[in-house]
Protein backbone atom coordinates (compact mmCIF):
# COMPACT_ATOMS: atom_id res chain seq x y z
CA UNK A 1 0.00 0.00 0.00
CA UNK A 2 3.31 2.60 0.65
CA UNK A 3 5.99 1.98 -1.33
CA UNK A 4 9.48 3.80 -1.97
CA UNK A 5 11.26 3.12 -4.91
CA UNK A 6 14.84 4.41 -5.32
CA UNK A 7 14.71 7.59 -2.61
CA UNK A 8 16.73 9.51 -2.14
CA UNK A 9 17.43 12.99 -0.41
CA UNK A 10 20.52 15.44 0.34
CA UNK A 11 20.32 19.22 1.82
CA UNK A 12 23.27 19.77 0.30
CA UNK A 13 24.17 18.82 -3.18
CA UNK A 14 26.56 16.08 -2.74
CA UNK A 15 26.25 14.86 0.78
CA UNK A 16 23.19 12.96 0.62
CA UNK A 17 21.04 11.96 4.14
CA UNK A 18 18.99 8.99 1.83
CA UNK A 19 21.00 6.85 -0.57
CA UNK A 20 18.37 4.74 -2.66
CA UNK A 21 15.62 3.80 0.02
CA UNK A 22 13.52 0.79 -1.61
CA UNK A 23 10.79 0.01 0.68
CA UNK A 24 7.27 -1.31 0.77
CA UNK A 25 5.32 -0.89 3.44
CA UNK A 26 2.64 -3.97 4.11
CA UNK A 27 -1.58 -2.64 4.52
CA UNK A 28 -0.90 -4.04 8.34
CA UNK A 29 1.54 -3.97 11.12
CA UNK A 30 4.08 -1.98 13.23
CA UNK A 31 7.60 -1.18 11.25
CA UNK A 32 9.88 0.13 13.52
CA UNK A 33 12.98 1.94 12.05
CA UNK A 34 16.02 1.90 14.23
CA UNK A 35 19.38 3.56 13.71
CA UNK A 36 21.75 6.15 15.02
CA UNK A 37 21.09 9.77 15.37
CA UNK A 38 21.73 11.69 12.21
CA UNK A 39 21.13 8.77 10.04
CA UNK A 40 18.08 9.74 8.09
CA UNK A 41 15.18 8.04 9.89
CA UNK A 42 13.59 11.66 10.19
CA UNK A 43 14.01 12.40 6.50
CA UNK A 44 12.76 9.60 5.50
CA UNK A 45 9.52 9.56 7.50
CA UNK A 46 8.98 13.32 6.61
CA UNK A 47 9.28 12.43 2.70
CA UNK A 48 7.01 9.61 2.82
CA UNK A 49 4.15 12.99 2.79
CA UNK A 50 6.77 15.36 1.75
CA UNK A 51 7.35 17.16 5.00
CA UNK A 52 10.70 17.23 2.90
CA UNK A 53 10.98 16.97 -0.66
CA UNK A 54 12.89 13.91 -1.92
CA UNK A 55 15.68 15.00 -4.32
CA UNK A 56 14.89 11.38 -6.60
CA UNK A 57 12.85 8.34 -6.59
CA UNK A 58 8.79 7.65 -5.95
CA UNK A 59 6.20 7.20 -3.44
CA UNK A 60 3.64 4.84 -4.36
CA UNK A 61 0.71 5.30 -1.99
CA UNK A 62 -2.59 3.69 -2.86
CA UNK A 63 -1.78 3.80 -6.69
CA UNK A 64 -0.78 7.15 -6.64
CA UNK A 65 3.15 8.57 -7.22
CA UNK A 66 3.60 11.41 -4.45
CA UNK A 67 6.61 12.90 -5.94
CA UNK A 68 5.79 15.81 -8.09
CA UNK A 69 2.04 15.92 -7.03
CA UNK A 70 0.27 19.65 -6.62
CA UNK A 71 0.33 20.87 -3.72
CA UNK A 72 -3.90 20.57 -3.87
CA UNK A 73 -3.40 16.96 -4.40
CA UNK A 74 -0.84 16.70 -1.94
CA UNK A 75 -3.36 18.07 0.89
CA UNK A 76 -5.74 15.84 -0.60
CA UNK A 77 -3.21 12.77 0.04
CA UNK A 78 -1.57 14.05 3.81
CA UNK A 79 -5.66 13.66 4.94
CA UNK A 80 -4.67 10.23 4.73
CA UNK A 81 -1.28 9.85 6.34
CA UNK A 82 -1.95 10.66 9.89
CA UNK A 83 1.42 12.25 11.69
CA UNK A 84 2.92 11.69 15.37
CA UNK A 85 5.98 13.91 16.30
CA UNK A 86 8.35 13.47 18.69
CA UNK A 87 7.48 17.05 20.46
CA UNK A 88 4.32 16.38 20.53
CA UNK A 89 3.69 19.39 17.24
CA UNK A 90 0.53 20.45 19.46
CA UNK A 91 -0.89 24.03 19.09
CA UNK A 92 0.07 24.97 22.69
CA UNK A 93 -2.45 27.56 22.83
CA UNK A 94 -5.27 25.66 22.33
CA UNK A 95 -7.30 23.21 23.58
CA UNK A 96 -6.79 20.03 23.68
CA UNK A 97 -10.29 19.48 21.75
CA UNK A 98 -9.09 22.26 18.93
CA UNK A 99 -5.90 20.22 18.69
CA UNK A 100 -8.34 16.96 18.21
CA UNK A 101 -9.76 18.82 15.85
CA UNK A 102 -7.22 20.31 13.69
CA UNK A 103 -7.25 16.55 12.63
CA UNK A 104 -10.41 17.39 10.25
CA UNK A 105 -9.08 20.55 8.59
CA UNK A 106 -8.37 18.92 5.77
CA UNK A 107 -11.87 18.42 5.64
CA UNK A 108 -13.85 21.13 6.92
CA UNK A 109 -13.55 24.50 5.09
CA UNK A 110 -11.30 27.31 6.34
CA UNK A 111 -14.32 29.32 7.07
CA UNK A 112 -15.89 27.05 8.72
CA UNK A 113 -12.68 26.28 10.80
CA UNK A 114 -12.15 29.23 11.98
CA UNK A 115 -15.27 29.81 13.22
CA UNK A 116 -14.94 26.38 15.09
CA UNK A 117 -18.23 25.06 13.26
CA UNK A 118 -16.94 21.22 13.09
CA UNK A 119 -19.53 18.94 11.59
CA UNK A 120 -21.33 16.94 15.10
CA UNK A 121 -19.94 13.66 13.92
CA UNK A 122 -16.62 14.99 13.90
CA UNK A 123 -17.03 16.38 17.33
CA UNK A 124 -18.75 13.02 18.26
CA UNK A 125 -15.60 11.28 17.42
CA UNK A 126 -13.06 13.61 18.93
CA UNK A 127 -14.71 13.10 21.99
CA UNK A 128 -14.32 9.46 21.55
CA UNK A 129 -11.19 9.40 20.54
CA UNK A 130 -9.80 11.40 23.62
CA UNK A 131 -11.07 8.41 25.96
CA UNK A 132 -9.48 5.94 22.95
CA UNK A 133 -6.46 7.94 24.49
CA UNK A 134 -7.10 8.21 28.21
CA UNK A 135 -7.80 11.72 28.16
CA UNK A 136 -11.53 12.26 28.71
CA UNK A 137 -12.47 15.24 30.73
CA UNK A 138 -9.18 16.98 29.56
CA UNK A 139 -11.44 18.34 26.29
CA UNK A 140 -11.18 21.86 27.17
CA UNK A 141 -7.51 22.00 29.20
CA UNK A 142 -5.10 24.03 26.99
CA UNK A 143 -2.51 21.73 25.54
CA UNK A 144 0.26 23.84 27.06
CA UNK A 145 -0.93 22.70 30.15
CA UNK A 146 -0.63 18.59 29.73
CA UNK A 147 2.59 16.70 30.66
CA UNK A 148 4.67 15.25 27.82
CA UNK A 149 2.91 11.72 27.94
CA UNK A 150 -0.56 13.31 27.54
CA UNK A 151 0.74 16.00 25.09
CA UNK A 152 1.52 12.83 22.73
CA UNK A 153 -1.42 10.95 23.25
CA UNK A 154 -3.56 14.42 22.34
CA UNK A 155 -1.02 14.23 18.85
CA UNK A 156 -2.25 10.56 18.37
CA UNK A 157 -5.51 11.98 19.12
CA UNK A 158 -5.16 14.31 16.17
CA UNK A 159 -3.54 12.01 13.93
CA UNK A 160 -6.06 9.08 14.45
CA UNK A 161 -8.85 11.64 13.67
CA UNK A 162 -7.80 12.01 10.22
CA UNK A 163 -9.30 8.44 9.94
CA UNK A 164 -5.68 8.11 8.09
CA UNK A 165 -4.54 4.55 5.64
CA UNK A 166 -1.26 5.30 7.94
CA UNK A 167 0.28 6.31 10.66
CA UNK A 168 3.87 7.95 10.84
CA UNK A 169 5.34 8.73 13.99
CA UNK A 170 8.93 10.13 14.42
CA UNK A 171 10.61 9.27 17.52
CA UNK A 172 7.51 9.28 19.15
CA UNK A 173 8.45 8.33 22.93
CA UNK A 174 12.41 9.88 23.01
CA UNK A 175 10.66 13.13 24.85
CA UNK A 176 9.37 11.00 27.00
CA UNK A 177 10.41 8.98 30.01
CA UNK A 178 10.65 4.61 30.09
CA UNK A 179 7.11 4.08 31.50
CA UNK A 180 5.35 6.06 29.30
CA UNK A 181 7.01 5.43 26.38
CA UNK A 182 6.08 2.05 26.92
CA UNK A 183 2.56 3.35 27.52
CA UNK A 184 2.34 5.26 24.44
CA UNK A 185 3.84 2.54 21.81
CA UNK A 186 1.30 0.56 23.61
CA UNK A 187 -1.20 2.66 22.63
CA UNK A 188 -0.06 3.16 18.79
CA UNK A 189 0.31 -0.60 18.94
CA UNK A 190 -3.68 -0.90 20.35
CA UNK A 191 -4.49 1.53 17.80
CA UNK A 192 -2.92 -0.01 14.87
CA UNK A 193 -4.45 -3.35 15.60
CA UNK A 194 -8.04 -1.86 16.54
CA UNK A 195 -8.11 0.34 13.22
CA UNK A 196 -6.15 -2.14 11.04
CA UNK A 197 -3.66 0.12 9.67
CA UNK A 198 0.02 0.54 9.41
CA UNK A 199 1.70 2.24 11.80
CA UNK A 200 5.59 3.36 10.96
CA UNK A 201 7.51 4.59 13.82
CA UNK A 202 11.12 5.71 13.93
CA UNK A 203 12.45 4.78 17.16
CA UNK A 204 16.56 4.85 18.40
CA UNK A 205 15.36 2.42 21.12
CA UNK A 206 16.12 -1.57 20.03
CA UNK A 207 14.24 -3.30 23.39
CA UNK A 208 11.28 -0.99 22.25
CA UNK A 209 11.14 -1.85 18.61
CA UNK A 210 12.19 -5.42 19.30
CA UNK A 211 8.82 -5.23 22.05
CA UNK A 212 6.56 -3.87 19.60
CA UNK A 213 7.30 -4.09 15.48
CA UNK A 214 6.43 -6.73 13.67
CA UNK A 215 9.17 -6.12 11.16
CA UNK A 216 12.03 -4.00 12.09
CA UNK A 217 14.38 -1.70 9.30
CA UNK A 218 17.55 -1.03 10.21
CA UNK A 219 19.60 2.04 8.91
CA UNK A 220 22.69 3.40 8.75
CA UNK A 221 24.33 6.76 6.89
CA UNK A 222 21.27 6.54 5.15
CA UNK A 223 21.20 3.20 3.56
CA UNK A 224 18.98 0.24 4.86
CA UNK A 225 20.65 -2.63 6.25
CA UNK A 226 18.12 -4.64 7.84
CA UNK A 227 14.97 -5.41 7.07
CA UNK A 228 13.33 -8.17 8.67
CA UNK A 229 11.24 -9.69 12.10
CA UNK A 230 12.51 -8.59 15.39
CA UNK A 231 13.67 -12.44 16.02
CA UNK A 232 16.43 -12.06 12.92
CA UNK A 233 18.03 -9.25 14.86
CA UNK A 234 21.32 -10.21 15.83
CA UNK A 235 24.14 -8.70 17.94
CA UNK A 236 25.85 -8.63 14.87
CA UNK A 237 23.35 -6.82 12.67
CA UNK A 238 23.06 -4.64 15.67
CA UNK A 239 27.12 -3.63 15.23
CA UNK A 240 26.46 -3.06 11.35
CA UNK A 241 23.59 -0.26 12.56
CA UNK A 242 25.13 1.27 15.17
CA UNK A 243 28.95 0.94 15.14
CA UNK A 244 30.85 -0.48 17.79
CA UNK A 245 30.03 -2.70 20.81
CA UNK A 246 30.53 -1.57 23.91
CA UNK A 247 26.73 -0.83 24.58
CA UNK A 248 25.39 -4.04 23.60
CA UNK A 249 27.24 -5.49 27.10
CA UNK B 1 54.39 29.33 30.45
CA UNK B 2 51.19 26.77 30.34
CA UNK B 3 48.73 27.32 27.66
CA UNK B 4 46.38 28.41 30.69
CA UNK B 5 48.23 31.38 31.59
CA UNK B 6 48.27 32.18 27.65
CA UNK B 7 44.25 31.82 27.16
CA UNK B 8 42.27 34.77 27.51
CA UNK B 9 39.13 34.16 29.34
CA UNK B 10 36.76 36.35 27.86
CA UNK B 11 36.99 37.77 23.72
CA UNK B 12 38.67 41.07 24.26
CA UNK B 13 36.53 44.09 24.16
CA UNK B 14 39.14 46.75 22.81
CA UNK B 15 36.21 48.22 20.47
CA UNK B 16 33.85 47.74 23.03
CA UNK B 17 35.79 50.47 24.86
CA UNK B 18 36.67 52.29 22.42
CA UNK B 19 33.26 52.99 21.28
CA UNK B 20 32.00 53.76 25.35
CA UNK B 21 34.96 56.10 25.26
CA UNK B 22 33.90 58.43 22.25
CA UNK B 23 30.25 58.10 23.75
CA UNK B 24 31.57 59.45 27.19
CA UNK B 25 33.74 62.32 25.21
CA UNK B 26 30.73 63.26 23.05
CA UNK B 27 28.50 63.88 26.21
CA UNK B 28 30.64 66.40 27.68
CA UNK B 29 31.48 68.15 24.29
CA UNK B 30 27.71 68.47 23.51
CA UNK B 31 26.67 69.49 27.48
CA UNK B 32 29.40 72.60 27.16
CA UNK B 33 27.51 73.80 23.45
CA UNK B 34 24.26 74.07 26.03
CA UNK B 35 25.36 77.75 27.17
CA UNK B 36 23.92 76.57 30.52
CA UNK B 37 24.74 78.87 33.11
CA UNK B 38 23.74 79.94 36.85
CA UNK B 39 21.64 82.57 35.91
CA UNK B 40 19.59 80.60 33.62
CA UNK B 41 18.67 78.14 35.96
CA UNK B 42 18.05 80.98 38.35
CA UNK B 43 15.71 82.74 35.72
CA UNK B 44 14.37 79.44 34.18
CA UNK B 45 13.48 78.43 38.18
CA UNK B 46 11.30 81.63 38.51
CA UNK B 47 9.64 81.61 35.19
CA UNK B 48 8.64 77.87 36.20
CA UNK B 49 7.03 79.43 39.60
CA UNK B 50 5.40 82.09 38.57
CA UNK B 51 3.81 80.12 35.36
CA UNK B 52 2.99 77.28 38.06
CA UNK B 53 0.96 80.06 39.83
CA UNK B 54 -0.85 81.11 37.08
CA UNK B 55 -1.82 77.47 36.42
CA UNK B 56 -3.99 77.16 39.77
CA UNK B 57 -7.11 77.27 40.57
CA UNK B 58 -7.62 75.09 37.43
CA UNK B 59 -10.43 77.41 35.28
CA UNK B 60 -13.49 74.87 34.44
CA UNK B 61 -15.13 78.01 32.94
CA UNK B 62 -15.20 76.72 29.60
CA UNK B 63 -16.29 73.13 29.95
CA UNK B 64 -18.05 72.97 26.75
CA UNK B 65 -15.01 73.91 24.53
CA UNK B 66 -12.88 70.94 26.59
CA UNK B 67 -15.44 68.44 26.17
CA UNK B 68 -15.88 68.98 22.83
CA UNK B 69 -11.80 68.83 22.01
CA UNK B 70 -11.78 65.76 24.33
CA UNK B 71 -14.99 63.91 22.35
CA UNK B 72 -13.13 64.69 19.03
CA UNK B 73 -9.89 63.54 20.33
CA UNK B 74 -11.20 60.10 21.90
CA UNK B 75 -13.13 59.73 18.06
CA UNK B 76 -9.50 60.51 16.58
CA UNK B 77 -7.65 57.85 18.65
CA UNK B 78 -10.73 55.20 18.45
CA UNK B 79 -11.35 55.58 14.71
CA UNK B 80 -7.59 55.26 13.90
CA UNK B 81 -6.86 52.33 15.87
CA UNK B 82 -9.74 50.43 14.61
CA UNK B 83 -8.63 51.43 10.94
CA UNK B 84 -4.75 50.82 11.87
CA UNK B 85 -5.47 47.62 13.35
CA UNK B 86 -7.97 46.81 10.47
CA UNK B 87 -5.17 47.30 7.85
CA UNK B 88 -1.98 46.37 9.72
CA UNK B 89 -3.43 42.55 10.36
CA UNK B 90 -2.73 41.48 6.64
CA UNK B 91 0.22 43.58 6.33
CA UNK B 92 1.78 42.21 9.03
CA UNK B 93 0.71 38.53 7.85
CA UNK B 94 2.14 38.88 4.38
CA UNK B 95 5.51 40.84 5.61
CA UNK B 96 6.38 37.72 8.15
CA UNK B 97 9.54 35.82 5.78
CA UNK B 98 8.89 32.84 7.27
CA UNK B 99 5.71 32.53 5.89
CA UNK B 100 5.89 34.49 2.59
CA UNK B 101 7.98 34.17 -0.33
CA UNK B 102 10.54 37.18 -0.26
CA UNK B 103 9.08 38.96 -3.69
CA UNK B 104 5.53 39.08 -1.23
CA UNK B 105 7.62 40.22 2.08
CA UNK B 106 9.38 43.24 1.08
CA UNK B 107 6.50 45.46 -0.33
CA UNK B 108 4.87 44.49 2.80
CA UNK B 109 8.06 45.49 4.72
CA UNK B 110 8.69 48.95 2.69
CA UNK B 111 4.83 49.85 3.44
CA UNK B 112 5.88 49.61 6.99
CA UNK B 113 9.05 50.99 7.28
CA UNK B 114 7.59 53.95 5.67
CA UNK B 115 4.65 54.14 8.03
CA UNK B 116 7.23 54.09 10.60
CA UNK B 117 9.95 57.03 9.05
CA UNK B 118 8.40 59.93 10.42
CA UNK B 119 6.82 61.55 13.43
CA UNK B 120 2.84 61.44 13.90
CA UNK B 121 2.80 65.32 13.80
CA UNK B 122 5.04 65.13 10.59
CA UNK B 123 2.42 63.05 8.76
CA UNK B 124 -0.30 64.96 10.77
CA UNK B 125 0.94 68.41 8.84
CA UNK B 126 0.99 66.01 5.41
CA UNK B 127 -2.59 65.49 5.90
CA UNK B 128 -4.08 68.97 6.57
CA UNK B 129 -2.46 70.07 3.57
CA UNK B 130 -3.98 67.66 1.68
CA UNK B 131 -7.92 66.89 3.40
CA UNK B 132 -8.29 70.38 5.01
CA UNK B 133 -7.98 71.21 8.66
CA UNK B 134 -9.96 69.18 11.28
CA UNK B 135 -10.35 65.39 12.71
CA UNK B 136 -10.45 63.56 9.11
CA UNK B 137 -6.50 64.72 9.32
CA UNK B 138 -5.90 63.40 12.38
CA UNK B 139 -7.31 59.88 12.02
CA UNK B 140 -5.66 59.58 8.87
CA UNK B 141 -1.96 60.35 10.54
CA UNK B 142 -2.51 58.24 13.47
CA UNK B 143 -3.81 55.68 11.31
CA UNK B 144 -0.19 55.68 9.64
CA UNK B 145 1.21 55.52 12.60
CA UNK B 146 -0.78 52.39 13.93
CA UNK B 147 -0.03 50.67 10.47
CA UNK B 148 3.73 51.61 11.45
CA UNK B 149 3.55 50.11 14.71
CA UNK B 150 0.72 47.21 14.90
CA UNK B 151 2.77 45.97 11.61
CA UNK B 152 6.53 45.81 12.27
CA UNK B 153 5.27 44.20 15.46
CA UNK B 154 3.19 41.57 14.46
CA UNK B 155 5.29 40.68 11.40
CA UNK B 156 7.74 39.92 13.96
CA UNK B 157 5.81 38.13 16.36
CA UNK B 158 5.21 35.69 13.54
CA UNK B 159 8.74 35.71 12.53
CA UNK B 160 9.40 33.93 16.07
CA UNK B 161 6.31 31.51 16.23
CA UNK B 162 7.01 27.79 16.15
CA UNK B 163 7.03 26.21 12.89
CA UNK B 164 6.47 22.77 14.43
CA UNK B 165 3.17 23.78 15.37
CA UNK B 166 2.51 24.92 12.18
CA UNK B 167 4.06 21.58 10.44
CA UNK B 168 1.72 19.67 12.45
CA UNK B 169 -1.19 21.34 11.10
CA UNK B 170 -0.37 21.48 7.70
CA UNK B 171 0.42 17.80 7.77
CA UNK B 172 -2.95 17.03 8.20
CA UNK B 173 -3.85 18.43 4.94
CA UNK B 174 -5.06 21.43 5.67
CA UNK B 175 -5.39 23.79 3.42
CA UNK B 176 -3.64 27.53 3.84
CA UNK B 177 -6.49 29.59 5.95
CA UNK B 178 -6.80 27.04 8.03
CA UNK B 179 -3.22 26.42 8.79
CA UNK B 180 -2.92 30.36 9.44
CA UNK B 181 -6.14 30.03 11.77
CA UNK B 182 -5.30 26.91 13.85
CA UNK B 183 -1.39 27.44 13.56
CA UNK B 184 -0.47 30.57 13.32
CA UNK B 185 -2.73 33.01 14.45
CA UNK B 186 -3.39 30.74 18.16
CA UNK B 187 0.52 31.73 19.01
CA UNK B 188 0.48 35.28 18.12
CA UNK B 189 -3.21 35.86 19.55
CA UNK B 190 -2.13 37.21 22.48
CA UNK B 191 0.75 39.41 21.71
CA UNK B 192 -1.47 41.00 19.00
CA UNK B 193 -3.85 41.79 21.22
CA UNK B 194 -1.21 43.40 23.78
CA UNK B 195 0.05 45.47 20.51
CA UNK B 196 -3.38 46.66 20.12
CA UNK B 197 -4.35 47.83 23.37
CA UNK B 198 -0.74 49.36 23.78
CA UNK B 199 -1.13 50.99 20.43
CA UNK B 200 -4.70 52.50 21.27
CA UNK B 201 -3.42 53.83 24.43
CA UNK B 202 -0.44 55.40 22.31
CA UNK B 203 -3.09 57.16 19.92
CA UNK B 204 -5.26 58.52 22.86
CA UNK B 205 -1.94 60.18 23.50
CA UNK B 206 -0.98 61.48 19.80
CA UNK B 207 -4.49 62.24 19.27
CA UNK B 208 -4.19 65.29 22.17
CA UNK B 209 -1.24 66.65 20.29
CA UNK B 210 -1.87 66.55 16.47
CA UNK B 211 -4.31 69.44 17.06
CA UNK B 212 -1.48 71.27 17.74
CA UNK B 213 -0.63 71.28 13.78
CA UNK B 214 -4.25 71.69 12.92
CA UNK B 215 -5.58 67.86 13.12
CA UNK B 216 -8.34 67.71 15.51
CA UNK B 217 -8.75 67.04 18.66
CA UNK B 218 -8.31 68.54 22.09
CA UNK B 219 -4.44 69.66 21.19
CA UNK B 220 -6.11 72.24 19.14
CA UNK B 221 -7.82 74.02 22.45
CA UNK B 222 -4.73 73.52 24.32
CA UNK B 223 -2.16 75.05 22.32
CA UNK B 224 -4.09 78.46 21.66
CA UNK B 225 -5.25 78.92 25.38
CA UNK B 226 -1.38 78.27 25.94
CA UNK B 227 -0.99 81.55 23.30
CA UNK B 228 -3.21 83.80 24.69
CA UNK B 229 -1.71 83.17 28.40
CA UNK B 230 -4.62 80.97 29.90
CA UNK B 231 -2.58 78.98 32.29
CA UNK B 232 -5.43 78.32 34.45
CA UNK B 233 -7.93 76.65 31.82
CA UNK B 234 -4.66 74.94 30.49
CA UNK B 235 -3.97 73.42 33.89
CA UNK B 236 -8.20 71.98 33.53
CA UNK B 237 -7.26 71.06 30.01
CA UNK B 238 -4.19 68.85 31.25
CA UNK B 239 -6.25 67.02 33.49
CA UNK B 240 -8.64 66.25 31.62
CA UNK B 241 -6.26 65.13 29.05
CA UNK B 242 -4.97 63.02 32.12
CA UNK B 243 -8.22 61.62 32.91
CA UNK B 244 -8.76 60.81 29.35
CA UNK B 245 -5.37 58.42 29.47
CA UNK B 246 -6.45 56.86 32.76
CA UNK B 247 -9.59 55.87 30.79
CA UNK B 248 -8.38 54.82 28.44
CA UNK B 249 -5.80 52.76 30.37
CA UNK B 250 -8.91 50.53 31.89
CA UNK B 251 -10.17 50.21 28.66
CA UNK B 252 -7.33 48.54 27.33
CA UNK B 253 -6.66 46.38 30.62
CA UNK B 254 -10.60 45.28 30.00
CA UNK B 255 -9.75 44.07 26.47
CA UNK B 256 -6.97 42.11 27.44
CA UNK B 257 -8.83 40.59 30.53
CA UNK B 258 -11.82 39.61 27.73
CA UNK B 259 -9.15 38.50 24.73
CA UNK B 260 -6.15 36.65 26.57
CA UNK B 261 -7.95 35.55 30.19
CA UNK B 262 -11.54 35.24 29.16
CA UNK B 263 -13.07 36.93 31.35
CA UNK B 264 -16.81 38.14 31.32
CA UNK B 265 -17.78 42.12 31.52
CA UNK B 266 -19.34 40.83 34.78
CA UNK B 267 -16.03 39.67 35.72
CA UNK B 268 -14.29 42.98 34.77
CA UNK B 269 -17.15 45.09 36.84
CA UNK B 270 -16.72 42.85 39.91
CA UNK B 271 -12.90 44.05 40.15
CA UNK B 272 -10.42 41.63 39.14
CA UNK B 273 -9.05 43.08 36.11
CA UNK B 274 -6.25 44.34 38.58
CA UNK B 275 -5.04 40.96 39.77
CA UNK B 276 -5.54 39.44 36.12
CA UNK B 277 -4.09 42.10 34.02
CA UNK B 278 -1.11 41.29 36.09
CA UNK B 279 -0.90 37.82 34.62
CA UNK B 280 -2.06 39.23 31.47
CA UNK B 281 1.29 40.48 31.39
CA UNK B 282 3.12 37.59 32.83
CA UNK B 283 1.26 35.77 29.38
CA UNK B 284 2.43 38.32 27.36
CA UNK B 285 5.93 37.75 28.77
CA UNK B 286 6.09 33.94 27.89
CA UNK B 287 4.35 33.88 24.86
Amino acid sequence: MLSLRHLAKSYVPGKPVLNDINLDIAARGITAIIGPSGTGKSTLIRCINRLVEPSAGEIEFEGENLVGLSRRALRRVRRRIGMVFQEYNLVERLSVMENVLSGRLGYVSPWRAWRRKFPPEDIARAFELLGVVGLAGFAGSRADSLSGGQRQRVGIARAVMQQPAVLLADEPTSSLDPKTSVEIMQLLADIARDRDIPVVINMHDVELAKRFADRIIGMSAGSVVFDGPPGNLSDATLKTIYGGEDWLQ
Amino acid sequence: MTPAATALPFRSRTWARVGWLALAAYVVYACAQLDVSAERIASGLSNAAHFFGRMFPPNFARWDLLVKGLKESLEIALLASALGIAISLPIGFVAARNLMPAWVSWPARLVIVAARSFHPVIVAILFVKAVGFGALAGILALTVASIGFIGKLFAEAIEEISLKQVEAVRATGAPFMSVIGFGVLPQVFARFIGFCTYQLDSNLRNSTMVGIVGAGGIGGTLFAAFQRFDYDYVCAILISIIALIMAGEVLAMGVRGIFIDGLSLADLFRGRVGRLAAQGERHLEDD
